[in-house]
């Protein structure tokens, strides 16, 4: 097949779908790779890269979609490309169904197969192909660093020859890809930083990048992530009630606000009012990453900076991963190989479009004439419901005390069981068996006692060391070979002289490998 | 108390006047005896010396002084013929064993332990034959009214008094019994190790009922030979027969990967074997050295089954417990990584674990582990080993194998040293294993392996599994960790996938 990317028509936008590093990776699938000129020209990557590395350059949009079979793009295609689409050809690119129902009807109407790289479900496999990932982890990062940019301060703390600097102080609301993207690139800056998310389950995950979960005092019980797809739900108005609460404490405290609150399918929560705003210090820097979707903060004006009269600055950009085009294609255009690859299963460069598939079928928006969105639910859950972990009970020490004695008791009692059984045994035997042989077994007995005692302080790792020589020395058997070898009987001699050859292998094997094994162990 | 027993039993009043051991009806012979003492000594010695790789160096040689003192006092000690006989034997035996133990790859050792096993077994029963060969003699001699003619053994058996010779023959009975269920079972365990035999479990049909009648069968002959009922050597006989099919069928009905449990347990039997024959001979060393051998490998056993969360007896009547349940369902998907992908994350990570398993020993792959191991610590990464107790196929199989390749054994670490370490590791390597990392056995309680302690290599941040392909492994059960988010399958064989890798370390 031939996969062909188009230069972004979007103002502004730097990323391509296809990169030359990922173009290679088609290639090995099968696929011939196709782009249009200057498609990579913002992200750095120039036309004589994308050629060294076999990929046929387009002077146009036109002649480019013409060639191709495939078509990935990175944002929703404008109406003027999706005019010079034909039927049967595959379109593959961020689309927004929910949003764009035109765009889908216009793909619908002229035969295209439209894959939204948007809708990829949320499940393990579907991983390496998850665009909004990738572009969300960017967001997060980029979010810090025009954070920083904006700041007139240090983020980490210092104690210097002129003077002592306080670490800046950052919250990251909301803690999905995006705001762990930005917690951690916070606290590899040396800021001191705090996130907060309504699912308490991402709890572990905020600690686990260095970061201080604050946590609400609220009673209710909170709805589980993990209903939702591993998004965040709406929450109830009491909760919210005690979150603004909890913000208001913490903003005239905070140098950096970095929220990335979205709820999927509806304009993003307002979680920083107007007041939170003006308590907040001179300088302090909020970025807005939901200001696509209207802004967490009451104040975003999205694609602008603005500053506030009390001298805040609010970000509100929305093309983040577009800031950082070189670092976003490379990943958006891995996201783009993956899904190609699992739409080449035999690498052979014919594409299978299996509706069968949960991954493919979820992301497929048009397919042969017919919308086929909204997905039906995919046949595997998306992340593994959380159990509440039972922790084991705490026992007060009276318990434990009663308890270590009640352990105490049956383990005597098992012992004693044990001893008397033993006593009754060896009475028995007593009873009966000659008193040579008693004498002989008291022998017996002493030597299993030693050496269950030497043998448990054997080092683990020289079990097999232990197994040869033992080996060796149970051919202590030979004593009684040797002793039988002298009989009068011929039947007996030759037994006795075969038994004295195996003993002597296994002696001789047995404590010449034990060495050289033994030999082995080194010390570093 | 033993006094209160013999002289209430009339018909053991002569036993009173006989002293234990070898000397009975031979001169005083104090050499030998004080000789048997020092080498029991010796021999406790050596398996104490175990306890750590260096003073092992040393406790060997006493091993070695203890068995060579016991051969000579016998040689030299009295009752003893064919002198040139046990020397040319011995001679030729020592080449063999010398041959055996310089060619023998590490990787082999189970198959060689095993192997030696059997021989002890053989042996065992060819003593304990021979013990009843002399004493048809002694009991023909004794009705033709002739008693002090015979030397050597015989002339010990001649003084017994018909209690002990009763006992004698329990002695005998047990000793021969014990050692064909080893004989058979080691030549089992060596095929099957040696991958001679399918490694799979098999049962003729009938299964454990069979054993059942084959003991129980075993239990007649015994009695049948111990009262003297009809002629002794051919129930003997039969009675090695029956525990050569017992130690044939019991063996191979259990599977490869419970190996370590099964040759533990073997080397235990070699030992009661011994002490059996110790018995009949009324040596004391041979009662002794079977005694430690026979604890050793008990405890080996126990240690083996412990690792596995299981109970001796259900290892060795073979399979896996009945079914619990429906195991969970496993989400997500194996993902592969290549060579590349395994050396940057090895090349940023500070601390790295490998765990080895019975893949790394099937792929000899433990010299490219070795160079490895060199290249990362030479970049100054932390690397450690990880070995779960029952890893690969013979208690301290990995331990051997990583030393034969010059890892040194301080970063080779038991399961229990390093367990909580995981965490706060940067990159697991797990080289062909399977079960002894499956966290089902902790996740899953309808996992046949629940409860069975796991090494966590999955809490790390990373972790490779260098594996052959998407297969289960021996036990058959599907393992969580493979399809684990910060897991990555490493699949192809693994030396190839392992060199491949190291020229990619910086």
């Amino acid at each position: 097949m031939r996969i062909g990317a188009l230069k972004e028509s979007f103002d502004g936008e730097a990323r391509v779908a296809v990169t030359p590093s990922s173009a290679g990776h088609l290639q090995k699938l099968g696929h011939e790779v196709h782009v249009e000129s200057g498609a990579g020209a913002r992200s750095g990557f120039s036309d004589a890269a994308y050629e060294r590395a076999g990929v046929t350059v387009h002077p146009n949009a036109a002649a480019l979609i013409e060639a191709v079979d495939v078509v990935a793009k990175v944002r929703p295609p404008s109406d003027a490309e999706m005019g010079q689409m034909r039927e049967g050809q595959t379109l593959i690119s961020f689309l927004y169904p929910g949003q764009n129902a035109e765009l889908l009807e216009a793909a619908r109407t002229r035969g295209v197969n439209a894959i939204a790289m948007d809708m990829v479900p949320r499940i393990s496999r579907a991983q390496k192909m998850d665009a909004l990932s990738s572009m969300a982890n960017i967001a997060g990062y980029r979010a810090v660093i025009e954070a920083a940019n904006n700041f007139g301060r240090f983020f980490t703390g210092q104690v210097t020859a002129a003077g002592k600097v306080p670490p800046a102080k950052v919250l990251i609301v909301g803690a999905g890809v995006a705001g762990l993207a930005a917690i951690g690139a916070a606290t590899s800056l040396g800021a001191q930083v705090y996130a907060f998310d309504v699912r308490p389950e991402v709890a572990e995950q905020i600690e686990s990048m260095g970061a201080e979960f604050v946590y609400l005092d609220f009673a209710e019980e909170q709805t589980d992530g993990a209903a939702t797809g591993g998004y965040a739900a709406p929450s109830s108005p009491e909760f919210r009630e005690a979150q603004l609460k909890k913000f208001r404490e913490l903003a005239p405290e905070m140098d950096i606000v970095i929220t990335t609150a979205l709820i999927p399918g509806r304009p993003a929560p307002k979680l920083w009012t107007e007041d939170m705003v003006a308590a907040m210090k001179p300088g302090s820097v909020i970025v807005d990453l939901a200001a696509e979707r209207g802004g967490n903060c009451d104040l975003t004006v999205p694609d602008e900076k603005i500053v506030t009269e009390n001298g805040v600055t609010i970000i509100g950009y929305t093309d983040f991963p577009s800031r950082m085009g070189a670092q976003a294609s490379e990943l958006y255009g891995n996201n783009i190989r993956h899904m190609l690859a699992d739409l080449t299963p035999g690498k052979d460069g014919t594409v299978v479009h299996n509706m069968e598939d949960d991954v493919i079928r979820g992301a497929t928006v048009t397919k042969d004439g017919d919308v086929t969105w909204p997905p039906p639910p995919p046949k595997v859950q998306a992340i593994a419901a959380q159990k509440p972990k039972e922790k084991p009970k705490e026992l007060t020490p009276e318990e434990r005390r009663a308890k270590e004695q009640a352990d105490f008791r049956a383990q005597t009692r098992s012992q004693i069981t044990m001893l008397g059984a033993g006593a009754v045994l060896m009475l028995l035997i007593g009873l009966f068996a000659p008193a040579s042989f008693l004498s002989h077994f008291i022998v017996f007995v002493l030597a299993c006692f030693i050496g269950f005692s030497v043998i448990w302080n054997v080092a683990h790792s020289l079990h097999t060391p232990l197994m040869a020589i033992t080996n060796a020395i149970s051919s202590i058997v030979i004593l009684g070979a040797l002793l039988q070898i002298g009989s009068g009987s011929a039947w007996v001699v030759i037994l006795g002289a075969l038994a004295v050859l195996m003993t002597a292998v296994n002696i001789f094997g047995g404590f010449l490998v034990t060495r050289r094994m033994l030999a082995m162990f080194q010390k570093s | 108390m033993e006094t209160t027993v013999i002289t209430t039993e009339p018909g053991l009043a002569p036993v009173v006047s006989h002293g234990p051991g070898v000397m009975d009806a031979l001169p005083a012979f104090g050499f030998t005896t004080a000789a048997y003492v020092v080498s029991a000594v010796l021999f406790i010695l050596s398996l104490g010396g175990l306890s750590g790789q260096e003073s092992a160096k040393r406790a060997i040689w006493y091993g070695i002084v203890g068995m060579a003192l016991a051969v000579v006092a016998t040689l030299f000690g009295p009752g003893l013929g064919n002198w040139w006989l046990s020397l040319v034997m011995i001679a030729i035996g020592g080449a063999v064993g010398y041959v055996l133990a310089t060619r023998v790859q590490m990787t082999e050792m189970p198959q060689l332990v095993a192997a030696m096993h059997s021989l002890v077994g053989l042996a065992a029963v060819f003593i304990g034959l021979n013990a009843q060969i002399e004493l048809g003699r002694v009991i023909r001699a004794r009705l033709n009214g002739v008693t002090d003619i015979f030397d050597g053994f015989a002339a010990v058996l001649a003084h017994k008094t018909p209690a002990e010779i009763a006992m004698l023959k329990v002695e005998v009975a047990l000793g021969v019994f014990i050692g064909a269920v080893t004989f058979t079972g080691s030549v089992v365990a060596y095929g099957k190790l040696a991958g001679k035999i399918d490694g799979k479990p098999r049962k003729l049909p009938g299964g454990h009922m069979l054993n059942l009648g084959a003991a129980i069968a075993s239990l007649l002959l015994t009695i049948l030979y111990v009262t003297g009922i009809g002629p002794a050597m051919l129930w003997l006989l039969l009675l090695v027969l029956i525990a050569c099919f017992i130690g044939w069928h019991l063996i191979m009905g259990i599977g490869g990967a419970d190996m370590p449990v099964v040759v533990s347990m073997l080397n235990s039997y070699s030992g009661w074997a011994a002490a059996m024959i110790g018995f009949t001979l009324s040596n004391d060393l041979l009662i002794v050295t079977g005694a430690l051998v026979g604890s050793s490998g008990a405890i080996l056993s126990y240690i083996m089954c412990r690792a596995m969360n299981r109970s001796f007896v259900s290892v060795i009547l073979g399979g896996f417990g009945g079914e619990t349940g429906p195991a969970m369902e496993i989400e997500g998907e194996q993902v592969a990584i290549d060579a590349e992908g395994v050396a940057a994350a090895l090349n940023e990570a500070d601390s790295v674990i490998i765990v080895p398993g019975y893949g790394m020993a099937v792929a000899q792959a433990q010299q490219s582990v070795s160079e490895l191991t060199r290249k990362l610590r030479a970049a100054g990464k932390e690397v450690r080993f990880a070995i779960h107790p029952v890893a690969g196929r013979l208690p301290g199989h990995m331990n051997v194998l990583l030393a034969e390749a010059k890892v040194p054994y301080d970063i080779v670490m038991e399961m229990d040293e390093i367990n909580d370490d995981f965490p706060s590791t940067d990159v697991v390597i797990v080289i062909g294993s399977n079960d002894i990392v499956n966290p089902a056995a902790q996740e899953d309680p309808n996992s046949p392996i629940a409860g069975m302690p796991v090494l966590e290599v999955w809490k790390a941040k990373h972790v490779f599994v260098s594996k052959r392909g998407q297969g289960t492994g021996y036990s058959g059960i599907e393992n969580p960790l493979f399809y684990k988010e910060n897991t990555r399958m490493f699949y192809g064989d693994a030396k190839k996938s392992l060199d491949a890798l190291l020229p990619l370390i910086d």
